[in-house]
C-alpha cells in the first residue's frame, strides 16, 4: 500500500521541531570547524535559533487539529509547552556561556543536545499518539543522560548520569510494558481513541489497572515524584548546574506535559483508577520532598529535594483535573510555567557563585552574601519568596490556582498537605537566607559575574516578580490552551 | 469608579471622586523605602531623613482621610476599585470604614515614633533597617486597607520578610531561633487562612450558596456567600471548618493559647522598633480579621465556637498573667502580658454583641498605645544600660524622675486605670461578656487582678528603694527626643480614657453594623445543633440578637457628654 506524502500544511506546522532539530545537526557540523576556545560562537547561534523559534511560535497562534494522521497534535497546549521549552532552553544557553567554561567543558556538542532534547519535549507535549510521546520522551531522556554526565572528569558527574540512565531505562521499559498493555486492550495507540475503547471497558480489568499503574510509574519517575525519585537528589547534584536548571523545569514540564496528554485524554474513562495513585505520589512527593530538603547541607541538594516536592504541587493539578478539568489542568500549566523561572533562578545563583577551581555547593558557602553582594542575596530572596510561595512573586499565584483547584474538586486533604508542607518549605529556603545575611562569611564569596548571565538573571527576576503581580495573560493563555485540549 | 458608583449602598468613594488617598497613604511608605535603598551607605542622616519624612507625611495623610471620614455611616469609604485579574476575580480594591480607620491612624503614628526611636539604636546596616521599616509599615496599612483577600493575602505575607530580618538582623539574645520561629508559626496560620478564604471563593461560585461569580471581592462575599451550617466532618459544617482554617491564620498572629509562644520570644529579641510594631499592629491583624472577616463571613460558625473562643482567650488571659509575674526580663514580661491583653480583646470580640466588640475594637487601639509605649521605655533603658534583667534595677525613681513619670502612666493605662484608655476598652469588653455569658466575664476579672498586680510589682522592683549600684545612681533620664516620641502617646492615653467618645462614634456604626448583620445573618441560617461546640443556649442567642444599645454603652456615647468625665473622675477618686 503507497503511503500518501503529508501535505504541505501539516509539514509547515511542524515547523519549531523542524528548525530545532536542523539547527541541533548544523550546530554539530560548525563545531568541527571552530576553535576550541570560541565555543561561545556556537552557544550564541543556538540562542539565536532557539529566540527566533520562540518569536515565531508566539507570534503564529495555532492550527489546532491533529496533523499525521493523529499522530501529532498541533493545539493551544502544544503551544504553551513549546513556549515554555524554548524559554527554558533559551535560558539555558545564557546561564551556560560563562559557567562551561568555568567549569573546563565547552565543547559544541552541549548545545546541540540541548536542543535535541528540546525537540525531544516539543513532541512529548504535542504527541497525539502513545508512540510520538515516547519517541519523545527517549529523545529527551537520553539527550539529557549525556548531558548531565557531561563533565567527565568528575565522579559526582558521571555517577549522577550513570544512575540517571539505568533508572531511566529500566523505567521507560516499564512504562513501555504499561502502554503495550493498553495498545493491547484497546487496539489502538492513538490518545483519541484509546479513551474511546476504555470508556466500554470495566474497571475491574486487571489487565486495565496494571497498565495504569505501569504508565504512572513511568511518569513519575520522569517527573521526579516519590518514591520514584531516588534518582533525583544524585543526578541534580552531580549534573553541571545549568543541566540541573534545565532538568528542573523544562525537563519536568514536559513529563508533566507528557502525562497529562496521557492521563486526563487517554486514561480519562479509568480515573478513578490512577486518580488514586497520583493523590499518593503528590502527597508523598511534598512531604518527604519538604522535610528531607531541611537536613541539607549542599545547595544543589536541598534544591533537588524540593524540586521533588514542586512537582508535588503540580500534581495537585492533574488529580484535580479528573473533577475539574479544566481548572486542574490550568492549575497545575501554571504551576509549571512560573516554577521555571524560580528554579532556574536558584540554580542560575549557584552559577554566580562558581569560579573556576570552586565550586558554591555548599549552603555554608552564602554566609555573608548579604553584606558582599546585597543585590545578588536580594534576587535570591525573591526566587526563594517565589518557591516557598510567599507574596508577591509568580510562586504564590501558582500556589493560590492549584490549591483553588483541589478545594474546587474537594481534594481538601490534598490541599491542606499541600499548604502544610509549604509552610514546611519555607524554613530550608529561610535557612538560606538567614546564611546570607545574619551569618559570618567564612570564605569570603566570590561572584563570576557575565552579561548573558546577568541577563538571564534579570528575565528570571523580573519575571517572577511581574507573574505574582500581573498573572492575568498567562492565566488566560493557560486557560485557552486546556479548553483545547481534546 | 463605575464599580463604586454601582455600590453606592455599601461604598463611598473620595469626596472628589478622584483622588486615590488610600493607595498613597499605602504606597508612600514604600516609596520612602525605595528612596532609602538608592542613599549612598555613608550618609546615615539623610537615612533617617528621608525615614522621618516618609512616615510622617504617611501620617498627615492618614489625617487627611481622617477628616475626610464621614463618622456616621457604616459605608466603606474612600474607596478604590480597579480591576486586577479578571479571570479569577481579583480587584485592586481598597476602603476604609469606622473598624480600620483608628487602626490606620495607629499604625501611621507609631511608624513614626520607630524611626525615631530607633537613630541611637541601629548602627549596622541602617540602610536596610529604615527600608525595612518603611517597607514593614507597607504591608500593614494594606492589610487594614485591602477589601481583596487576594490583595489582603499579599500584605499579610509581605509583611513577615521585614519582620523577619528586624529580628533576625537587629535583634538580641537568640535572634535567629527568634526570628525564623514568628516566620514559620505566622506563615504556617497564614497558609491555612489562604485554604480558608479559597474555601468561601469555591463557595460563592457556587450558585446555591452564593452569586455564581468568582471573586475574592471581600464587601461581595460578606453579602452574598452562604457557607452551608450542615454537619459534614465530624459534627463540624463546612462553615465550622472554615472558621477554622481562618482562625489558624488569625489567632496564631494575636496570638490566643496555645499559639502564643512565639511572641516571647520575638518580642524579646526584636530590636525596641520590631516590639513596638509587633505589639502595636501586627498582633491587631489577628483580631482585626476576627471581626472583619470571622464574624461577617461565618455568622453561625461564629455563634457556635463562643465556648472555644472564649475558653481559649480565658486561659490565656490568665496563663499569661501568671507567666507575667515569674518573668525576669522586663520585655518578657510585657510580652507575657500582651498574651493575658489580646485575651480580652478576643473574649470582647466573641460576646458577639455591640459593648464587646466595640470594646474589642477600642481596645486594640489602646493595647498598641500602652504596649507600644511599654516597649518604648523598656527600649530607653536598654540603651543606657544593655541589659533588661529587672534585678538590676533599683530605685530608678529618684535617678530618672520624668522616665518614672512616663513609666507610671504607661503601666496605670496597661492596667486599665479608670481614667485612662485601658479601663474603657476593659470595661466595654466586660459588659459585653457578662451579657452574653457570666461566667467567662467573672473569670476574666481575676485577669485584671493578677495585671495589677505583676505590673505594681514590676513598678515596685525597678523604680522604689534605693538606687544602690552605681549604674543605677548615674543614669541619664530621658533627653528631648524621647520625650518627644513619648509624649503623644501619653496625650492619647488620657484622652481615650477621659473622653473616648470621638473614638467610639467613629467606629459605632461600623460595629452596629457588622453585629447586626451577623445576627440577623445567624438567625437565618436554621441554627443547626452540632452539640459539642455550641454552648451558647436558646435564650442566649436571643439576648445576642438585640439590636438595641443598652443602657451602658448609650451612656458612654451620649451626645451630653458631661456625664462621661464626671464619672471616671469619680471612679479616680473612689479609686485613691
Amino acid at each position: 500500500m503507497p503511503i500518501p506524502a503529508p501535505p504541505l500544511s501539516e509539514i509547515l506546522a511542524l515547523w519549531p521541531e523542524i528548525l530545532i532539530s536542523l539547527a541541533g545537526c548544523a550546530l554539530l557540523l560548525i563545531d568541527l570547524l571552530t576553535d576550541r576556545d570560541r565555543k561561545a560562537v556556537l552557544g550564541w547561534i543556538c540562542f539565536g535559533v532557539v529566540m527566533l523559534t520562540l518569536l515565531g511560535t508566539l507570534l503564529q497562534p495555532p492550527q489546532g487539529g491533529s496533523i499525521f494522521g493523529g499522530m501529532f497534535l498541533a493545539d493551544g497546549y502544544a503551544a504553551f509547552f513549546k513556549v515554555l521549552f524554548l524559554i527554558a532552553a533559551a535560558l539555558t544557553v545564557l546561564i551556560s556561556l560563562r559557567y562551561l567554561d568555568d567549569e573546563g567543558i565547552h565543547r559544541g556538542e552541549y548545545y546541540a543536545l540541548v536542543l535535541f532534547a528540546t525537540v525531544g519535549m516539543m513532541f512529548m507535549a504535542g504527541g497525539g499518539d502513545f508512540i510520538t510521546i515516547y519517541l519523545g520522551l527517549e529523545l529527551m531522556s537520553l539527550s539529557t543522560y549525556v548531558l548531565v554526565g557531561f563533565i567527565r572528569r568528575d565522579g559526582a558527574s558521571t555517577e549522577g548520569a550513570v544512575k540517571y540512565f539505568l533508572m531511566g531505562a529500566f523505567t521507560s521499559g516499564i512504562l513501555l510494558y504499561g502502554l503495550a498493555l493498553l495498545y493491547g486492550l484497546t487496539g489502538t495507540t492513538n490518545l483519541a481513541a484509546v479513551a474511546q475503547s476504555l470508556s466500554g471497558l470495566s474497571l475491574d480489568n486487571p489487565a486495565l489497572v496494571l497498565a495504569t499503574i505501569l504508565v504512572v510509574v513511568g511518569f513519575g519517575f520522569k517527573i521526579a515524584a516519590v518514591p520514584f525519585h531516588m534518582w533525583a537528589p544524585d543526578t541534580y547534584e552531580g549534573a553541571p548546574t545549568s543541566i540541573t536548571a534545565f532538568m528542573s523545569s523544562a525537563v519536568k514540564a514536559a513529563a508533566l506535559a507528557g502525562l497529562a496528554r496521557v492521563f486526563v485524554v487517554a486514561l480519562f474513562p479509568s480515573a478513578e483508577i490512577w486518580e488514586v495513585l497520583w493523590w499518593i505520589l503528590a502527597a508523598l512527593s511534598m512531604i518527604l520532598g519538604n522535610v528531607v530538603a531541611i537536613a541539607q547541607t549542599s545547595l544543589k541538594r536541598m534544591l533537588a529535594y524540593s524540586s521533588i516536592s514542586h512537582a508535588g504541587y503540580a500534581l495537585i493539578g492533574v488529580v484535580a483535573a479528573t473533577q475539574a478539568r479544566e481548572v486542574g489542568l490550568a492549575g497545575a500549566l501554571f504551576y509549571m510555567f512560573v516554577y521555571l523561572f524560580a528554579t532556574m533562578g536558584t540554580f542560575s545563583m549557584v552559577i554566580l557563585l562558581t569560579h573556576r577551581g570552586f565550586r558554591s555547593d555548599r549552603i555554608a558557602d552564602f554566609a555573608g552574601l548579604g553584606r558582599t553582594a546585597p543585590l545578588a542575596a536580594f534576587v535570591y530572596i525573591i526566587f526563594f519568596l517565589s518557591l516557598a510561595g510567599i507574596p508577591p512573586t509568580a510562586g504564590f499565584v501558582g500556589k493560590l490556582v492549584v490549591f483553588r483547584a483541589a478545594i474546587e474538586s474537594g481534594y481538601i486533604v490534598l490541599a491542606v498537605i499541600g499548604v502544610a508542607t509549604s509552610a514546611i518549605a519555607a524554613y530550608y529556603y529561610f535557612m538560606v537566607i538567614k546564611t546570607m545575611f545574619m551569618e559570618e562569611a567564612v570564605v569570603q564569596p566570590q561572584l563570576s559575574p557575565s552579561r548573558p548571565l546577568a541577563i538571564g538573571l534579570g528575565v528570571m527576576v523580573v519575571a517572577t516578580v511581574l507573574l505574582g503581580l500581573f498573572p492575568a495573560v498567562v492565566l488566560n493563555a493557560v486557560t485557552e490552551s486546556v479548553k483545547l485540549l481534546q | 469608579m463605575e464599580y463604586i458608583l454601582e455600590h453606592a449602598d455599601y461604598l463611598l468613594p473620595h469626596p472628589d471622586g478622584v483622588t486615590p488617598l488610600l493607595t498613597f497613604i499605602i504606597f508612600l511608605p514604600l516609596l520612602g523605602a525605595l528612596a532609602t535603598l538608592v542613599i549612598p551607605k555613608t550618609e546615615v542622616r539623610l537615612m533617617k531623613a528621608v525615614a522621618v519624612f516618609a512616615t510622617v507625611a504617611t501620617f498627615l495623610l492618614s489625617l487627611v482621610a481622617l477628616s475626610n471620614f464621614d463618622g456616621s455611616t457604616h459605608k466603606m469609604q474612600l474607596a478604590e476599585y480597579h480591576s486586577w485579574i479578571p479571570s479569577i476575580g481579583v480587584a485592586y480594591f481598597l476602603g476604609v470604614d469606622g473598624l480600620s480607620i483608628l487602626l490606620v491612624l495607629l499604625t501611621t503614628l507609631l511608624s513614626i515614633l520607630v524611626v525615631v526611636c530607633s537613630f541611637n539604636a541601629i548602627h549596622e546596616m541602617e540602610k536596610a533597617y529604615y527600608s525595612c521599616l518603611l517597607f514593614l509599615e507597607t504591608g500593614m496599612l494594606g492589610v487594614f486597607l485591602a477589601l481583596d483577600f487576594f490583595l489582603f493575602y499579599i500584605f499579610w505575607e509581605i509583611m513577615l520578610v521585614p519582620m523577619y530580618f528586624l529580628i533576625g538582623i537587629w535583634g538580641h539574645g537568640r535572634k535567629l531561633y527568634s526570628a525564623i520561629k514568628f516566620f514559620l508559626y505566622t506563615l504556617f496560620g497564614s497558609v491555612f487562612m489562604l485554604l480558608g478564604i479559597l474555601a468561601l471563593y469555591f463557595f460563592n461560585s457556587n450558585g446555591d450558596y452564593g452569586t455564581g461569580e468568582l471573586t475574592f471581592n471581600i464587601i461581595e462575599l460578606i453579602n452574598n456567600v452562604r457557607v452551608p451550617t450542615e454537619p459534614i466532618f465530624v459534627g463540624l459544617s463546612s462553615q465550622d471548618l472554615i472558621f477554622l482554617a481562618l482562625f489558624l491564620g488569625f489567632a496564631i498572629k494575636v496570638p490566643m493559647f496555645p499559639f502564643h509562644t512565639w511572641l516571647p520570644d520575638a518580642h524579646t529579641d526584636a530590636p525596641t522598633a520590631g516590639s513596638v510594631v509587633l505589639a502595636g499592629v501586627l498582633l491587631k491583624m489577628g483580631t482585626y480579621g476576627f471581626v472583619r472577616f470571622s464574624l461577617p463571613l461565618l455568622p453561625t460558625a461564629s455563634h457556635n465556637m463562643v465556648g472555644f473562643m472564649a475558653t481559649l482567650a480565658i486561659i490565656g488571659i490568665l496563663y499569661g498573667a501568671l507567666v507575667a509575674m515569674a518573668q525576669r526580663d522586663m520585655k518578657r514580661l510585657i510580652a507575657y502580658s500582651s498574651v493575658s491583653h489580646m485575651g480580652f480583646l478576643m473574649l470582647g470580640i466573641f460576646a458577639l454583641n455591640p459593648e464587646g466588640v466595640t470594646g474589642g475594637v477600642i481596645q486594640m487601639i489602646n493595647h498598641g498605645i500602652s504596649t507600644g509605649a511599654l516597649f518604648l521605655l523598656v527600649g530607653i533603658i536598654y540603651e543606657r544600660r544593655h541589659t533588661r534583667e529587672i534585678a538590676e534595677f533599683s530605685g530608678l525613681a529618684t535617678t530618672v524622675p520624668i522616665f518614672a513619670v512616663f513609666f507610671a502612666i504607661t503601666m496605670f493605662s496597661s492596667i486599665g486605670l479608670p481614667g485612662l484608655n485601658g479601663f474603657v476598652g476593659e470595661f466595654l469588653i466586660l459588659v459585653g461578656m457578662f451579657k452574653t455569658n457570666v461566667a467567662y466575664a467573672s473569670l476574666a476579672v481575676i485577669g485584671i487582678i493578677l495585671g495589677a498586680a505583676y505590673m505594681l510589682w514590676l513598678y515596685q522592683r525597678t523604680m522604689f528603694g534605693e538606687a544602690t549600684t552605681p549604674e543605677n545612681q548615674t543614669m541619664k533620664d530621658m533627653n528631648v527626643r524621647e520625650i518627644g516620641y513619648m509624649l503623644p502617646l501619653v496625650i492619647l492615653m488620657f484622652w481615650i480614657g477621659l473622653y473616648p467618645r470621638p473614638y467610639l462614634n467613629l467606629m459605632r456604626p461600623t460595629v452596629d453594623h457588622y453585629v447586626t448583620q451577623m445576627q440577623e445573618r445567624h438567625l437565618a441560617e436554621k441554627p443547626v445543633a452540632s452539640a459539642q461546640w455550641s454552648v451558647t443556649s436558646e435564650s442566649q442567642r436571643q439576648v445576642l440578637a438585640t439590636d438595641h444599645w443598652p443602657p451602658a454603652i448609650a451612656f458612654c456615647l451620649s451626645p451630653s457628654t458631661s456625664h462621661w468625665p464626671l464619672a471616671t473622675s469619680h471612679c479616680l477618686s473612689e479609686g485613691r
